[in-house]
């Protein structure tokens, strides 16, 4: 979509986008030969195969590394109208990828070569596993009749990554090599999303082949099931009308499955309490009197008060992660579970569903909606969770002769923002305060790493956001100095791609969130957290050609983050923080999220 | 040391009574509901191509789940393959194997076998042969047979349930054993019981969650 084309100026010549869409047919290349000259004359290669199979797919972008094994490919992509962003590392080009499935809703592509390019792509495609993002990722590998050789640059690529993986293939035939790239995409947004990987040997993307890719279509043992059985719903919506205490849960299924909607009638019409997952923000307005925000180890306490004390639990694509749940024994311990998910393995694997509905998320909450005819009488229970939000609410003090709080600028970067903003985050301290005190309204406006934790996940996946955001869209980047300290080289691809970006670096000069647990659990012994010195992050962004700003104290505040969103290009705010902030409330590891620690000394 | 948020301080908090046991279930908070792990055979039928064991077998290892054999060999259809495993899991454990099973993408369909179904291991069994006639007086009680034999030692090969096979294996240690190799179990249904076809006999996931069914695992 040209509007989705951001500041990549190759892109924005890309006048018809409905040419690649329309194009999703097997027979593409002969139907299209009016519309682009490029995609139109018959396959000669299986790299041109490959390429082939991204454009019917309606693949735009795609991130990566040049490499020895994986040049037919990009030899291939020269003549395409996909646009390639080369990234600065392979982890960078998984992440940038990641986000723009996120963002985008559609699979995110990524290349290396073989052997320590696909091993870096390994911790972008792991990190998308854990947060089904739909992700695509192309690897070079050696000539096959190297493979097994311990040859220059090869790893075994499928065997590393099938751990990591939906699905990986090695592929063997340049007949067939297109066919394969289509179905990995395909199965990469299908059913519950994840990533899928293509290994492709020298020899096949050289060899000779005629053969145009098949249409993107899952294999025949990949089976989803869209409507949860009707008895079930009967029973849930049976058990969702006689509820005293209810509370929807909202997880990132609700936002990949495009649920949000459906779910945001749902709660208001019956007036339920609800509540998201980390991966889940975004799914339902936070500024909306029925939001109780975020519940788990950093989640609010009246979102933790609510979950602990519910009768009813309506989970909808949870995998009722830890981080989420704290102690199993303690969590919900008086409420029925009412489990939506489209991956059946999610149902009963953590916490046991009463009412497991295996579906779409958005099919099945429509499902529960007509079967819902009389809301829960829950009066009490509403006042309940908004005395909860006043007695545990997320005030914080700032004044004005102390360091900056870190609180005070998420607020300062969210009011300077549009409510479509989007935030990526890298990991730690910084990514939860980003969740605490920025107002989410919108889905796909929150991109962070949830389940992996990938320190170094902020500025390549601003890029990839960056790049599927709309125009209008501003893509703020919180970072923490550890994390931003990981992946920065992704400075120079926000510079050379002129990427509208902000990235705030919450600067510490600790890896605050071990810190946090050091004074809390290791009596204050900061093993290896104490950096000490840290790089001026604003000097740093001159160096590579972006704008650098630096906050030291609440003055600079409100107008250097309006000079830095209206900066256009990449633009890095070095903001010096309180060094001993913390965050909470903090539900301890394997804790009970109802007994939430509000201060250091009730941990 | 640093200032933290306001409110009730944990407990002046109320209490839920309720509690969940470690598999997530709501439980009594007087009763604590266990699941004890039982053995049990569970046959997938999967695509005959390369990598496919080491998807199964790979999932298992990563997941933690603690397997007891594993075979695998081709079916009357040659473009599949039939995995059977054999697990030592609680209930809980056994429903999610099977579901992770069902995910990949190689795997057409997976079921857990009956207690009555057909299971059957091989072991080949090395001894000295000093005495060969009282080596095949006990090759004979377990309808073993003689698969070598040399002036020095007798290797017998015998099929059956697993404990046929170890009362075996317990009978011949008296000749001294050389060596043993046994393969897992392999195992099919009884009668017309399809022992894993595609999608039909595989249970709808919700129903699967819902089959409270214990059924203690019989090797014979």
């Amino acid at each position: 979509m040209s509007e989705r084309a951001a500041k990549v100026t190759p892109a924005d010549d890309e006048q018809d986008d409905d040419q690649i869409t329309d194009s999703a047919a097997p027979d593409a290349a002969t139907d299209a030969s009016t519309e682009s000259e490029t995609t139109t004359d018959p396959v000669t290669t299986g790299a041109e195969s490959v390429v082939r199979a991204l454009e019917n797919a309606g693949v735009e972008y795609a991130f990566g590394v040049q490499g020895g094994a994986i040049m037919p490919v990009y030899d291939a992509l020269y003549d395409s109208d996909i646009y390639h962003v080369t990234m600065a590392h392979e982890q960078g080009a998984a992440h940038a990828a990641d986000a723009y499935g996120i963002v985008s809703g559609e699979p995110g592509v990524c290349l290396a070569t073989s052997g320590p390019g696909a091993t870096n792509l390994v911790t972008g495609i792991a990190d998308a596993d854990m947060d089904s993002d739909p992700l695509l990722a192309l690897t070079g590998q050696v000539p096959t009749e190297f493979v097994g050789n311990d040859a220059f640059q090869e790893t075994d690529t499928t065997g590393v990554t099938t751990p990591v993986t939906k699905e990986n293939t090695f592929s063997s035939d340049s007949d067939h090599v297109g066919s394969d790239v289509s179905e990995a995409f395909a199965l990469a947004r299908e059913g519950r999303p994840g990533p899928t990987l293509v290994d492709l040997p020298k020899d096949i993307t050289n060899g000779e082949t005629d053969r145009e890719p098949d249409a993107p279509k899952v294999p025949d043992t990949y089976e989803v099931q869209e409507r949860a059985d009707e008895e079930i719903v009967a029973a849930a919506a049976e058990r969702i009308e006689n509820a005293d205490r209810p509370v929807l849960l909202l997880g990132g299924g609700v936002i990949k499955g495009e649920a949000s909607e459906a779910c945001r009638e749902f709660a208001i019409e019956h007036e339920i309490p609800v509540i998201t997952t980390m991966p889940g923000i975004g799914s339902f307005p936070e500024d909306h009197e029925l939001s109780l925000e975020m519940a788990g180890m950093h989640g609010t306490g009246y979102a933790n008060m609510a979950i602990t004390h519910c009768d009813t639990l309506i989970g909808i694509g949870t995998r009722f992660d830890d981080r989420l749940t704290g102690g199993i024994e303690t969590f919900a311990p008086e409420a029925e579970l009412i489990h939506v998910d489209i991956d059946p393995a999610e149902i009963s694997k953590n916490i046991y569903a009463d009412y497991p509905l295996v579906g779409d998320a958005e099919t099945v909450v429509e499902q529960l909606s007509d079967a819902v005819d009389e809301s829960p009488e829950a009066k009490k229970w509403r006042a309940q969770c908004q005395q909860w939000k006043s007695d545990y609410s997320m005030a914080y003090d700032a004044p004005e002769d102390e360091p900056v709080q870190p609180e005070f600028v998420i607020e300062a970067l969210d009011e300077a923002t549009s409510d479509r903003a989007i935030v990526t985050t890298g990991v730690g301290q910084h990514q939860m305060w980003a969740c605490q005190y920025w107002t989410y309204t919108e889905p796909r406006t929150w991109v962070s790493s949830h389940g992996l934790g990938t320190m170094g996940y902020g500025l390549p996946s601003a890029i990839g956001a960056r790049i599927a955001a709309d125009d209008d869209q501003e893509v703020v980047c919180i970072d923490g100095d550890g994390s931003f300290l990981m992946t920065l080289q992704g400075l120079s691809v926000a510079v050379r791609e002129e990427l509208d970006i902000t990235v705030a670096v919450l600067n510490n000069e600790y890896i605050g969130m071990v810190r946090q647990w050091q004074d809390a659990f290791f009596d204050g012994r900061h093993s290896a957290s104490d950096y000490g010195w840290m790089p001026e992050f604003d000097k740093l962004a001159e160096a590579f050609g972006a704008c650098g700003f630096r906050i030291d104290d609440y003055d600079d505040v409100a107008e250097t983050i309006d000079e830095a969103i209206s900066y256009d290009g990449p633009s890095v705010i070095d903001v010096h923080i309180d060094p001993d902030a913390n965050v909470y409330p903090m539900v301890p590891s394997g804790g009970d999220n109802g007994q939430f620690a509000l201060t250091e000394d009730q941990l | 040391m640093k200032r933290g948020l306001e409110g009730p301080e944990p407990e002046e908090r109320p209490s839920p009574t309720g509690r969940r046991n470690k598999q997530g279930i709501r439980i009594d908070p007087e009763v604590e509901a266990t699941h004890e792990p039982r053995r049990t055979v569970i046959s997938a039928l999967v695509t005959h191509e390369p990598g496919v064991l080491s998807d199964v077998s790979g999932l298992f290892s990563r997941r933690q789940f603690n397997i007891e054999s594993l075979t695998v060999g081709p079916t009357e259809d040659e473009d599949r393959a039939r995995i059977t495993i054999v697990v030592e899991e609680p209930d809980p454990g056994i429903d999610q194997i099977e579901k992770q099973l069902r995910k990949l993408v190689p795997v057409i369909s997976v079921r857990e076998l009956e207690p009555d179904a057909m299971r059957r291991e091989l072991a080949l069994i090395k001894v000295d042969a000093e005495r060969p006639d009282q080596v095949a007086a006990v090759a004979d009680m377990y309808d073993g047979k003689t698969v070598d034999s040399s002036p020095e030692t007798a290797t017998i090969e015998v099929t059956g349930a697993r404990q046929k096979i170890e009362a075996a294996i317990d009978t011949f240690s008296q000749f001294g054993i050389r060596e043993i190799s046994r393969t897992g179990t392999t195992a099919l249904a009884r009668g017309t019981d399809r022992t894993a076809a595609p999608s039909s006999t595989a249970q709808p996931a919700d129903e699967a969650n819902h089959d409270d069914q214990y059924t203690p695992a019989d090797d014979d």
